[in-house]
């Protein structure tokens, strides 16, 4: 009887991950707009820069001004 | 809600065969021949706006096309032929000017980190997936534009960009010279906007995992009764299943404990108070269980009514998410006026505006607040206010209403009135009835059922605990006690309201009819009087009518004046057209060509000089004293009257059908317009002679009417579009806008109604009327389900597994029933393929 034990921690693990999936999903906005997503993916040109990059190349131009 | 969409796709790129490709890119001699503009489809006046072979309409369109092309976003035209906006529209220079004020800046930048500054614009003109590739390519073309996302169901682009690079006024304006004005309008200046809640959803989502969860770790008990279970797993999966129940009980129950809470506080029992009570007694129930007794408890009994309760939630919820109901006139007032001081422009927020400042108001410009015009010729288009969409003449020391806009010449006016306190916008507030929406809901077949219930509910339970304490079983009193609530919790009558609620709605709203709340539905059922407005509302700008008046004209003057007409885009000329659109009519060159806007046009045609406009177009004519029932078009050949086009708006389809079905279906019937009366003949004809008509109405009037139909007992309806029916609308008990377009300006209201959908208003009120049959046949059952339920626990015999199997059968039938009969009803009535 010890793996049931052991196979109720997997499985509540298991839904527990998709429980944050969902949370994850729904926080980002994912559900919001089904319809542009599926036209950019016809888009054929360089992908947008991410947030991250944003930021980066944010902080390179402004180290580049006060280089200036 | 579904979103109309107005471009052709092209076939996915992959689809396309290289032969299509080349004619796509490169059009032949004969497709340039086709007068259409490349970048928006419209008709190109003359042949002066080109590229290679392509032709536009206008300098704004080439210039875009010019800046995509160098841009390499070619793209942009093939994903959708001719997808771009029409630019012939041109804006005044400095428009965009309060946008340099630090005090509108703050407001409307969301928020800033370092000089990437956050804005969301709402976009109107968003409506293809060109216009979301071109958005989203924004920091190609323009020089400190860092990132653009599309909320495309919204309409809404958030836009980071780089305040040492380009400012909040510099992108609005490239924005606008795309044709992607971004809407802004006062209400961004009141209030920060709230992100759509989200935390239903998450309940819902914490929910649906603990329930599923626990039904699995609760099987086992449920097949068990009598056989010795393996002692050390059972002592696991009662503590998991009491963890697991926790977020369910003190998160995403709570949904249901404040409203529970706020019902108290009005000292009335709301529907709520029962689930409340039911979820706590079964919490609570179960952990004594737990731990005192050793046994499983009803944590899936409990999660399982959460769960579903939410479902419902969710679902009443999600029907109208993109459609706003709390308009007011701040949506649509723009965020500032030209104030003129000492001879200077100053734009200035409207909030700062005070009686007696001097406002310059351009072409196409709101008036802000009531005044007296000072200086220009006036041309005020109501449209707006009163639905009516040819502009009104205003002379000098007239007083102009505010939410006119001006058509034409630029307006000086010395205000009379502050914003808020203007005439149409006070109004607005006057009939905002937040108690009378309290009570009515309080009288709603559901809560006075639910209030019942729970009392009824209450005494059972302390029945059966008495009978079983006098016979002397404590034991079993306790558990009669907190089993018959927990069975009997009011949760078949909520989910039968839910369900239905959602369920009508949703067939409601695929007709066209958008209601703000659900507790509405019942209440259309009580309606006995529907009073009507008619310019905007039963009529409509796109069906106007022209009939000539005057000798008739010669077939070479009808050529003519069509020639004339034809590069126009006046809302004038197409009920022109449509009259002489069965013959077949060549067309004369035209030279000079000039459109005065809201005024008219002229031209050189074959040598003779021809006019056309309102008599304020005709300096020659202005001492001439010409009565006109309606609004006309005059036309002159050389200085010499012809005579006069009389416009009115057509009717739309299907009213006069509208008017005799609400009649036999027993309702009065009124008509309030501000019109004069000379159509009244011919509403009579169509619209019958039962219906009361009054002419002449003013706002104030058709807000007295209301009142007065009200002190007389009577429930009444209110159909009506505009500014001027704002306070009749929300007064009246039920007040339904009748929209052209979403997205478009309508009144606050209690529903909203697609303009094309109109005819079937009597459909769908007789069909919401079946919302009560529907509730009293579910809840019937529901009731069945009850009284086993409550059989057993009368007798403390309610065992977890009754409980589970009773509480999911119920649930199902329940929607099942709601769901067949509410689609029974709506076929009935058309309403419903």
């Amino acid at each position: 009887m010890g793996v049931m034990v052991i196979l109720l921690g997997v499985s509540l693990t298991i839904a527990l991950c998709f429980l944050g999936a969902f949370i994850w999903s729904v926080r980002t906005g994912q559900f919001e707009d089904d319809y542009s997503p599926a036209h950019q993916i016809l888009f054929d040109d360089q992908p947008l820069k991410s947030t991250t990059e944003v930021k980066e190349s944010l902080n390179t131009e402004s180290e580049n001004k006060s280089k200036q | 809600m579904t979103i109309e969409i107005k471009c052709n796709f092209v076939l996915l790129k992959a689809m396309k065969t290289e032969e299509e490709y080349q004619n796509k890119t490169t059009p032949t001699i004969a497709q340039s021949v086709n007068e259409s503009c490349y970048h928006c489809g419209e008709v190109c006046p003359d042949l002066s706006f080109q590229d290679e072979d392509r032709c536009f309409c206008c300098q704004g369109c080439l210039t875009v096309y010019h800046l995509l092309n160098d841009n390499h976003l070619g793209q942009y035209y093939e994903l959708n032929q001719q997808a771009g906006i029409n630019l012939r529209k041109e804006h005044r220079d400095n428009k965009f000017a309060y946008l340099d004020n630090e005090q509108v800046m703050q407001k409307i930048i969301k928020y800033q980190e370092g000089n990437a500054a956050h804005v969301v614009f709402h976009i109107p003109k968003i409506h293809c997936s060109s216009c979301i590739y071109l958005l989203e390519h924004l920091p190609k073309i323009l020089k400190g534009a860092i990132r653009t996302d599309i909320q495309f169901l919204k309409r809404e682009a958030k836009i980071i960009f780089d305040t040492s690079q380009v400012s909040l006024r510099e992108l609005v304006e490239f924005l606008t010279s795309l044709g992607y004005e971004p809407h802004l309008s006062l209400q961004q200046l009141d209030e920060k906007q709230t992100s759509s809640d989200k935390t239903l959803i998450y309940k819902l989502g914490v929910a649906g995992f603990a329930f599923g969860n626990i039904m699995l770790l609760s099987l086992p008990e449920y097949f068990s009764a009598g056989i010795n279970e393996d002692k050390v797993v059972g002592v696991y999966f009662k503590y998991i299943t009491l963890i697991l129940s926790l977020p369910v009980f003190f998160y995403s129950a709570t949904e249901f404990f404040t409203s529970a809470y706020k019902g108290l506080k009005h000292k009335h029992l709301n529907i709520d108070f029962g689930v409340a009570l039911a979820i706590i007694l079964t919490f609570g129930r179960s952990l004594y269980e737990v731990f005192f007794l050793g046994q499983g408890g009803y944590f899936d009994s409990m999660s399982g009514i959460v769960f579903w309760m939410l479902v419902g939630r969710v679902l009443q919820q999600k029907s109208y998410q993109h459609i706003s109901f709390k308009r007011s006139y701040t949506d649509y007032f723009p965020i500032s006026a030209t104030k003129i001081i000492d001879g200077k422009e100053v734009p200035t927020p409207l909030p700062d505006l005070v009686e007696g400042d001097v406002l310059l108001i351009h072409n196409q410009e709101l008036i802000p607040a009531d005044g007296y015009l000072l200086e220009g010729d006036g041309q005020i288009d109501y449209s707006f206010v009163t639905g009516e969409s040819l502009p009104v003449n205003k002379n000098k020391n007239e007083l102009l209403y505010a939410g006119g806009k001006q058509l034409g010449q630029a307006l000086k006016i010395r205000l009379a009135k502050e914003v808020e306190t203007s005439y149409l916008t006070s109004l607005w507030s006057e009939g905002s009835n937040k108690h009378v929406e309290e009570e009515r809901e309080s009288q709603s077949f559901v809560q006075i059922l639910a209030k019942y219930f729970t009392w009824i509910v209450l005494g059972i339970s302390f029945f059966a605990a008495t009978y079983w304490m006098v016979v002397g079983v404590p034991d079993k009193a306790w558990r009669a006690l907190t089993s018959v609530l927990i069975v009997a919790c009011p949760c078949a009558l909520l989910l039968t309201a839910t369900f239905t609620d959602g369920y009508f709605i949703r067939i409601l709203s695929k007709n066209g009819f958008f209601l703000r709340k659900a507790t509405l539905i019942e209440f259309i059922g009580k309606i006995n009087h529907i009073v009507f407005d008619k310019t905007g509302t039963l009529t409509s700008a796109a069906d106007m009518q022209a009939i000539f008046v005057g000798d008739a004209l010669s077939q070479e003057d009808v050529q003519m004046v069509l020639s004339l007409a034809k590069p126009s885009t006046h809302t004038f000329v197409k009920p022109v057209q449509k009259l002489y659109i069965e013959e077949t009519i060549s067309l004369f060159p035209v030279h000079q060509f000039k459109e005065s806007p809201g005024l008219g046009i002229e031209g050189m045609i074959n040598g003779v000089h021809l006019k056309a406009g309102v008599l304020g177009f005709f300096e020659e004519f202005k001492d001439f004293d010409i009565q006109v029932d309606g609004t006309a078009l005059f036309v002159a050949k050389d200085g010499k009257l012809l005579g006069y086009y009389l416009l009115r708006q057509g009717l739309r389809e299907g009213v006069s059908e509208l008017f005799k079905d609400l009649q036999d279906e027993a309702y009065d019937l009124s008509l309030l317009t501000g019109d004069y009366n000379f159509e009244a003949a011919y509403l009579k004809k169509e619209i019958g002679t039962d219906v009361e008509m009054r002419f002449e109405q003013l706002p104030q009037d058709k807000l007295s009417y209301i009142k007065s139909m009200q002190s007389q007992e009577v429930l009444v309806a209110m159909v009506g579009d505009g500014l001027n029916d704002a306070g009749a609308l929300s007064k009246s008990d039920l007040g339904i806008c009748v929209v052209e377009e979403m997205e478009n300006f309508s009144p606050a209201g209690d529903a909203i109604l697609d303009a094309k959908k109109l005819s079937t208003l009597s459909s769908i009120l007789q069909f919401a009327k079946k919302h009560k049959k529907v509730i009293h046949l579910a809840f019937a059952f529901s009731l069945v389900y009850n009284l086993i339920g409550i059989y057993f626990a009368v007798q403390g015999l309610l065992s977890p597994l009754i409980a589970a199997i009773l509480m999911p059968f119920s649930t199902l039938t329940i929607v099942l029933i709601t769901y067949i009969s509410s689609g029974i009803y709506a076929k009935k009535f058309r309403l419903l393929r």
